[in-house]
């Protein structure tokens, strides 16, 4: 088979495959090459499946909403498998002033840029979800965020684009770029060359070595975060949940089964973040997570926990992901650094950039993600 | 152990069979069509299964049914069940309530 496509993408992740699949429908031949044998092996299967737009940075926040109004509700229908996709809101509650005060500074930058989110009183909390300890005294509430399943949207998206024509390799781990006349051109593996003319590095945190082999730099580093899974308990309530102080996000999904995600806090200092590439968990943090919830979810001090998991966020310098061309690497296309919010942005950044390589140019303006945005601070 | 495959590979259509409809997961009710379907929509690896099905995610997490998912998915390969790595097994590996999960203090 040949090695030559219109488009390399380098990450077989949410980002890789949702691009793949975009392109597939534009028509562009496309293969995909993942390090590890599992496709979306990253944090695209190990994310808390959160979809939303309240919280986010103005920056990033017109492609959250872009892929909100256009993308996401048709979704499950257009991959022929269900994402398990909500748009029931998202409340992030509070439990003290302080919380309410950090929650208001949220709710005003994203009102700013014509988001629907607003704060809820105490009262008003308790209605649209009941099970809320008492001790919530108020939250911010975007009604248009929600939730879905990215282990299934993931494969979903994969598995369309394969239906599609576009070849998946997995195991194929890349090792560098080359340019040819001046032009990024070359794919380079342990056992092969593969060449496009355009090349998409959609490879996580892995992303930062394989672009240093033409010379690009994202400053990033790799954060470990951890999720629990609880075994299915009768249905409560659809709605995305975060707190204040991020103790824990989560959902419960349509099989029942809780999904909740967080951290101990001391990640940075951990002594053993997983072995490389392969994050592990710590015994203190799934344990530090169930006490956030309890205190929020009193009612949930039964639930069983049946799973835990890792997994690596690759964390920008400023907090936004790193997307688009590369002026000094003609035909390099950088969508890396997701900082956690990688998999509700998805389909949204998979559709603009099959646009930006089919049609030179985005509906969405991505110019304050440049990955030549980074300064030095004096 | 990573292995370089080409999901274009040709495994031949998926040919309904009289026992599709037999339960392989049990806690999840994960059925062998369903199995057997999966690896033609691309799902080629046990834990890629896992995630799009949710076989072997369930209370026993997999004790009971990853052996016979594992011949299932390797047999519509045509590959030897050897050669499919298991899934990763996680903590707490039984059911555990969150407040017992939860409990960090020592009792005498």
């Amino acid at each position: 088979m040949s090695n030559v496509a219109d488009v390399i993408i380098v990450g077989g992740g949410i980002i890789g495959c949702a691009t793949a699949y975009y392109l597939s429908k534009r028509g562009k031949s496309v293969i995909v090459l993942e390090a590890s044998d599992n496709i979306g092996n990253g944090g695209s299967t190990r994310n808390g499946g959160g979809v939303r737009q309240s919280g986010r940075d103005p920056r990033e926040l017109p492609l959250a909403m872009y892929g909100i109004e256009k993308l996401w509700p048709g979704l499950s229908e257009e991959l022929g498998v269900d994402c398990e996709y909500h748009k029931e809101g998202n409340l992030r509650l509070g439990k003290t002033k302080k919380h309410l005060e950090i929650l208001q500074g949220l709710t005003d930058r994203a009102v700013a840029c014509g988001l629907d989110v607003r704060m809820v009183d105490a009262n008003e909390v308790k209605e649209i979800n009941p099970y809320l300890s008492d001790e919530v005294i108020g939250a911010s509430w975007c009604p248009t965020d929600g939730h879905a399943n990215p282990m299934v949207t993931t494969l979903a998206f994969y598995s369309k684009a394969r239906e599609n024509g576009v070849r998946f390799i997995t195991g194929e781990k890349v090792l560098g770029l080359k340019k040819i006349r001046g032009r990024v051109r070359e794919v380079v593996t342990e056992n092969s060359v593969y060449e496009g003319d355009y090349v998409v590095v959609a490879a996580g945190y892995e992303s930062r070595e394989i672009l240093a082999t033409v010379g690009i730099d994202v400053p990033m580093h790799r954060e470990l975060l951890e999720c629990l899974v609880t075994e299915a308990e009768p249905h409560m309530f659809n709605q995305m949940l975060g707190t204040a102080e991020a103790d824990f996000y989560g959902h419960q999904s349509d099989h029942g089964s809780f999904v909740f995600g967080g951290s101990s806090g001391i990640e940075l200092n951990n002594k053993d973040i997983g072995m490389e590439n392969s994050p592990s968990n710590s015994a203190i943090t799934a344990p530090c997570i169930c006490r956030g919830i309890m205190k929020y979810f009193p009612d949930l001090e039964n639930a069983k926990i049946v799973r835990t998991w890792a997994g690596y966020v690759d964390t920008s310098q400023d907090g936004v992901p790193v997307l688009g061309e590369v002026e000094e690497v003609p035909g390099l296309i950088i969508a890396c650094a997701f900082t956690g919010h990688g998999f509700g942005i998805a389909p949204a950044v998979g559709e603009q950039l099959s646009m930006l390589i089919t049609e030179g140019s985005t509906a969405i303006d991505l110019s304050e993600l440049r990955y030549d945005r980074f300064k030095a601070k004096i | 152990m990573n292995t370089v495959v080409d999901r274009s590979k040709d495994i031949g259509p998926f040919i309904p069979a009289p026992d599709d409809d037999m339960i392989i997961c049990r806690c999840e009710e994960v059925t062998k069509g369903e199995i057997r379907k999966a690896v033609h929509a691309g799902m080629w690896t046990i834990t890629e299964i896992r995630r799009y099905l949710r076989s072997g995610m369930g209370l026993c997490q997999g004790q009971t049914c990853s052996r016979l998912v594992k011949g299932i998915v390797a047999r519509e390969l045509g590959v030897s069940p050897a050669e499919l790595e298991p899934a990763t097994a996680r903590s707490p590996m039984r059911p555990t309530e969150m407040k017992v999960f939860g409990n960090e203090e020592v009792s005498a």
